[in-house]
């Protein structure tokens, strides 16, 4: 993302302008935008025109709107992101007050207006503006007859291929159709990585997996490529490693990007710290359970008595739409930052801050433990 | 239904019977307006139809009327009598079309004895007579109302009967009532009947048999059709439990019947076998399960038995041994497993190569997956399945152990392997405690290797301490557990007794197989409808494919039906085969492969449940559990990611709630709403899985109640399924947002 503008007054209302260029940046812009904002955008309007005769005729123009923001809609696996709204300023197409859809565009300007710009909305802006904050990591999490690729990039896990094959277990006496079977998954993964995994951006392609299935897989994988001679896989074959995790299945990427040579080769992405913050809370929990809140009104009371060490956050809870619950939570990062304390904020696409929207989106550790909050307040949490 | 709803009725009956007792005609009024039906009688001809829905009791306001429906409330609810008599009218009077009349005269056959048609136009006349000849018997005998019109005498005698009972003296009253009343009350219903009654499904006729009156209700309910849907609950008065659910004891002899032939119902009900619901191979029905089990394998029971231990103990290669002493495997082939090992460079590996046949596992000298094969032993047949001690295979361990009655648990014994296998990291306790959650009471310890010890006693003895401490921990009996010395290369100590002088001199009892003999047989649930977990799917020649299983409940047949879930398909089961041999049945306990016909290889995969597609096995995705969580390294938290495996499933799931921390042993809460859960805890939790997978409660299937939950290679807790939050049968794609 570029920023090409940014004007914030003294009351943090303003606008910013800027430049999505990779399918990252919708995400951070769904997550800067909310309700109640004004964006500026390019896009195209369907107008219809009636000519003196009263014959009708149609045509799509492009034109820049102005909305006020109402609907925001993410898909996460195209990272497109859709706005709706009604029009605040009549151009020669669209009247004042008509609707309209901007699905915005990568590497076309659009401007936000805020009322208010709070700390969470800045330092998102700045992080995606990082260039340095680029790793583009795949990875393969297989086991017998179950394979997920995905693709983890500093803000987002996106899944981009689930590969499910039957595979017939050994019987007496015969193995072939076990043996055909695991042929035949190879195979598909390996169209999967083929067909998903671009090899100019992505800098390292982690395989997962419990046992020796990896390994068979690896050995299959270049086996084909040289028979196929397919010189994608075979100039990158550097860039292929072998991690171990306990299953197939997509949360076991968190063992992956938590092994010391991934973290060591991935110099600590965002996702990887996350993945550490996380496991950190559990353990405290286990060590020191007075030294792990979770729960909004816990780490609130927490947070009061200037306690908190490190803050856990889902960006979830920063889309919230509704100003009173957004501006609690942005009250509660801002004073734990004042006083010193870490503030993670995990984004809800990776496993990790899966994990941490499950557990009520909100987590703390503890510089020194607070004792019998959990009774008194259990009655509070009783209610969600 | 209270108890005084007996007397009650008898009192209205006094009432209601009396216009019969005047003739068929006009009826000179004595008591309180019994029926609604009559009251049309006193309109004037003009306004039919509307007005006489309107004066029906459920609306009538007279005090007559009132007492009536209060009485009536006793034995259907008063909306749907108005429902009944009202559609019956407005049908009568519009049944111009031939299809509407054609089901109604046939309802009136099947419902009622009468003769007269009802004419095809009706004047309000006609109608009112008809209504009154026609009708009232019809009631008499089939409403739920019959009651009304049953002599007094009856109803007291049915009550003292049933020991004041109102609820069994009504349905013996209800159900006694096709008969002439008063005598033939306590015979069962003649078949013939009962088949010219209800036409329906078996499943419809099961339901008629069991609640009567809803049955009757129905055929006579608003919708006149067929058909038995209306929802029964509310003539109970207690919200009717699905029939097949918490079946009442009346229930269960049904259901048992057309499956189980007399002799399970020890002889002495002579309550003829109903319509048989089979749809194929009825005349089969009739096998003995239980005796044929009996006299099926020269009479050895078949017993399941599961090989564990920590990798590299030796189990595939004990194993292996044991098969070739037995005979089961030729002298030419384990002298070509020989020699390619050898030329492999791994000569030891031989006898583990019989049941690791994968190039993969003989590659790595590694079992990967559960071999399975069996043998026979003086008493029984054995199915043995050789687990992978690997930490990584712990998933298809626990797929094996699932099925299996009894284990045997492998420890190396010379220095430093048994303590790598037995300290934390090890796969010795993991395993231990695996099977036992999963329902293994009794074990076989075979102390192997020691032949590299030199069968010192010392040893053996300083082994067996430690793992019995362990084995009391984990909820072994000291008197379902033995030790073995044995050495599985050399096959000491394995079929017969070993003549090892280090050995013989202290060591006096039995070897393994013997062991292995004398393992009880477990208890095989016949009487549950049919249950299967499919632990292998794969294609064979001919049409359809097979899929491989443990029978956990019931028994089949071949030409049955059988129900795939989760993905709600049914197909047709055309072969059976047991260790390799084709049966024409199979019943719980054993280890078949079935060959299926009519249903898509793609939509079955590891872990589908087979079953009795009129006793489904529920599907659910979120369901509350009791687990006992394991020596964790980190606390449970609500939104704990962990991988539920449940017989041959492995699932993503996690954990959404924590519902309360319960006492180790007494059960009471300690603790609600905990903020985690910590080691050794005993807990009650809701499970959310990501994909629906079919469960059982434990309170009703206690194999199929029972899960591992396993967090990132270990496994972190045992449960059984106590509640099922949601249960539907196709699963619905859930859409998030973000």
């Amino acid at each position: 993302m570029k920023l090409l503008h940014k004007d914030i007054e003294k009351d943090n209302a303003g606008q910013v302008t800027l430049v999505p260029d990779e399918a990252e940046d919708m995400w951070h812009t769904y997550n800067l935008l909310q309700v109640g904002d004004s964006l500026r955008a390019s896009t195209i309007r369907k107008v219809q025109t009636e000519s003196s005769t009263g014959s009708v005729g149609s045509s799509r123009v492009r034109t820049t709107l102005t909305l006020c923001v109402e609907t925001i809609d993410f898909d996460s696996q195209a990272c497109q992101l859709r706005v709706k709204g009604t029009n605040i300023q009549e151009n020669q197409y669209v009247k004042m007050g008509a609707y309209h859809t901007i699905e915005l565009e990568l590497n076309r300007k659009f401007t936000l207006a805020k009322k208010v710009w709070d700390s969470v909305v800045l330092d998102r802006i700045e992080q995606a503006c990082d260039p340095a904050q680029k790793a583009d990591v795949a990875a393969v999490v297989m086991q017998e007859g179950l394979a997920n690729i995905v693709l983890v990039t500093p803000a987002m896990t996106l899944l981009r291929a689930k590969v499910e094959v039957t595979i017939p277990r050994k019987r007496k006496g015969s193995c072939a159709q076990h043996e055909k079977a695991l042929e035949r998954f190879y195979e598909a993964v390996m169209q999967g990585i083929l067909r998903h995994i671009n090899f100019d951006v992505v800098k390292c392609v982690l395989v997962g997996s419990p046992g020796f299935v990896k390994d068979q897989f690896i050995s299959h994988l270049f086996k084909e490529a040289v028979r196929q001679d397919n010189k994608v896989l075979l100039e990158n074959r550097p860039k292929f490693m072998l991690v171990h995790s306990s299953s197939g299945h997509k949360y076991s990427l968190k063992e992956i990007l938590s092994d010391p040579a991934v973290t060591s080769r991935l110099s600590d992405t965002k996702a990887a710290g996350e993945v550490k913050a996380l496991e950190d809370f559990y353990k405290m929990l286990q060590h020191e359970p007075d030294r792990a809140f979770y729960g909004l009104a816990h780490v609130e009371k927490a947070s009061d008595a200037l306690a908190i060490d490190i803050l856990l956050i889902s960006d979830q809870l920063f889309r919230h739409q509704e100003v009173a619950t957004r501006s609690r939570y942005v009250r509660l990062v801002d004073s734990v930052r004042d006083n010193g304390g870490t503030v993670r904020i995990f984004s809800s696409l990776h496993v990790s801050g899966e994990q941490l929207n499950q557990l009520s989106g909100v987590a703390a550790i503890l510089r020194f433990p607070i004792a019998g909050l959990s009774e008194a307040e259990e009655e509070d949490s009783d209610s969600d | 239904m209270t108890m005084t709803s007996a007397p009650k009725r008898a009192e209205r009956t006094a009432h209601a019977h009396l216009p019969r007792q005047h003739g068929g005609h006009r009826v000179t009024r004595v008591g309180p307006e019994p029926r609604g039906e009559t009251d049309p009688d006193r309109n004037p001809p003009g306004g039919r139809e509307r007005p006489r829905t309107r004066t029906c009791p459920g609306t009538g306001t007279s005090a007559a009327t009132t007492t009536t429906k209060t009485l009536r409330t006793m034995t259907c609810t008063d909306s749907q009598w108005t429902m009944t008599i009202a559609s019956l009218q407005l049908r009568l009077h519009s049944s111009s079309t031939r299809g509407r009349r054609r089901r109604w005269s046939r309802w009136r056959r099947r419902s009622s004895r009468s003769r007269t048609r009802p004419p095809p136009l009706l004047s309000s006349a006609t109608l009112t007579r008809w209504t009154r000849d026609v009708c009232t018997p019809v009631w008499t005998r089939c409403g739920p109302c019959s009651g009304t019109r049953l002599p007094d005498s009856v109803l007291t005698q049915a009550a003292v009967r049933c020991d004041f009972d109102p609820q069994r003296a009504l349905d013996a009253v209800l159900s006694g009532e096709d008969a002439p009343p008063p005598h033939a009350q306590e015979q069962p219903l003649p078949q013939r009947q009962q088949r010219g009654r209800v036409r329906e499904s078996s499943q419809a006729q099961l339901e008629t048999e069991v609640l009567p009156k809803v049955a009757r209700m129905t055929v006579s309910g608003k919708k006149q059709t067929m058909g038995f849907e209306v929802p029964s609950n509310e003539e109970n008065g207690v919200p009717s439990p699905s029939v097949r659910r918490a079946p009442s004891p009346d229930v269960v002899s049904v259901t048992m019947t057309p499956e189980t032939p007399s002799k399970l119902l020890g002889g002495a009900d002579e309550a003829p076998p109903p319509a048989t619901p089979r749809p194929a191979g009825s005349n089969k029905n009739q096998l003995n399960v239980r005796e044929e089990l009996e006299k099926r394998q020269g009479g050895k029971p078949l017993l399941n038995l599961v090989v564990i231990g920590h990798v590299d103990a030796g189990k595939s290669t004990l194993m292996g041994h044991l098969l070739y002493l037995l005979g089961n495997v030729n002298k030419r082939m384990m002298h070509k497993y020989e020699q390619e090992a050898k030329k492999a460079g791994k000569a030891s590996f031989a006898f583990a190569w019989v049941l690791d046949e994968t190039g993969e596992e003989r590659d790595r000298g590694v079992t990967m997956d559960v071999g399975m094969t069996k043998f026979e032993t003086n008493s029984k047949v054995v199915t043995l399945m050789d687990a992978p001690g690997h930490k990584d295979f712990i998933p298809n361990m626990i797929t094996g152990a699932a099925q299996a009655d009894v284990a045997v648990l492998v420890v190396d014994a010379s220095r430093g392997e048994f303590e790598a296998g037995f300290e934390a990291g090890g796969q010795t306790r993991e395993h231990g405690l695996l099977v036992r959650s999963l329902g293994v009471t009794q074990l076989a310890v075979a102390v192997n290797k020691m032949d590299q010890v030199n069968w010192q006693q010392e040893r053996f003895q300083e082994i067996v301490s430690k793992l019995g401490h362990f084995l009391k921990q984990a909820g072994f009996k000291d008197s379902d557990v033995s030790y073995v010395p044995t050495s599985g290369l050399s096959g000491e100590n394995l079929t017969t007794r070993s003549s090892v002088p280090e050995l013989t001199s202290w060591y006096k009892a039995p070897c393994l197989l013997e062991q292995i003999d004398s393992f009880r047989p477990p208890q095989r649930s016949l009487e549950q409808p049919f249950r299967l977990c499919v632990s292998d799917v794969f294609k064979d020649q001919g049409s359809g494919f097979c899929v491989t299983g443990k029978i956990e409940a019931g028994f089949i047949q071949t030409g049955d039906r059988v129900l795939a879930m989760p993905p709600n398909e049914t197909c047709t089961v055309k072969g059976i085969t047991l260790h390799d041999e084709p049966l024409d049945w199979a019943a719980s306990g054993d280890h078949v492969t079935l060959s299926v016909t009519g249903m898509d290889i793609i939509k079955i995969n590891v872990g589908c449940i087979f079953c009795d597609p009129k006793e489904p096995i529920k599907v659910c995705s979120r369901f509350r559990a009791r687990i006992l969580l394991f020596n964790i390294e980190l606390p449970v938290t609500q939104g704990f990611p962990v991988l539920l495996h449940y017989q041959t499933v492995s699932e993503p799931a996690t954990i959404r709630k924590l519902v309360s921390v319960l006492h180790k042993s007494s059960g009471e809460v300690l603790k609600k709403k905990p903020k985690c859960l910590t080691k050794g805890q005993n807990a009650v939790v809701e499970i959310q899985t990501q994909r629906p997978v079919a469960l059982e409660l434990y309170k009703d299937y206690k194999e199929l109640g029972r899960f591992m939950l396993r967090y990132v290679g270990s496994t972190i807790a045992a449960g059984v399924v106590t509640e099922i939050k949601d249960f539907f049968l196709s699963p619905a794609p859930r859409l998030s947002r973000s």
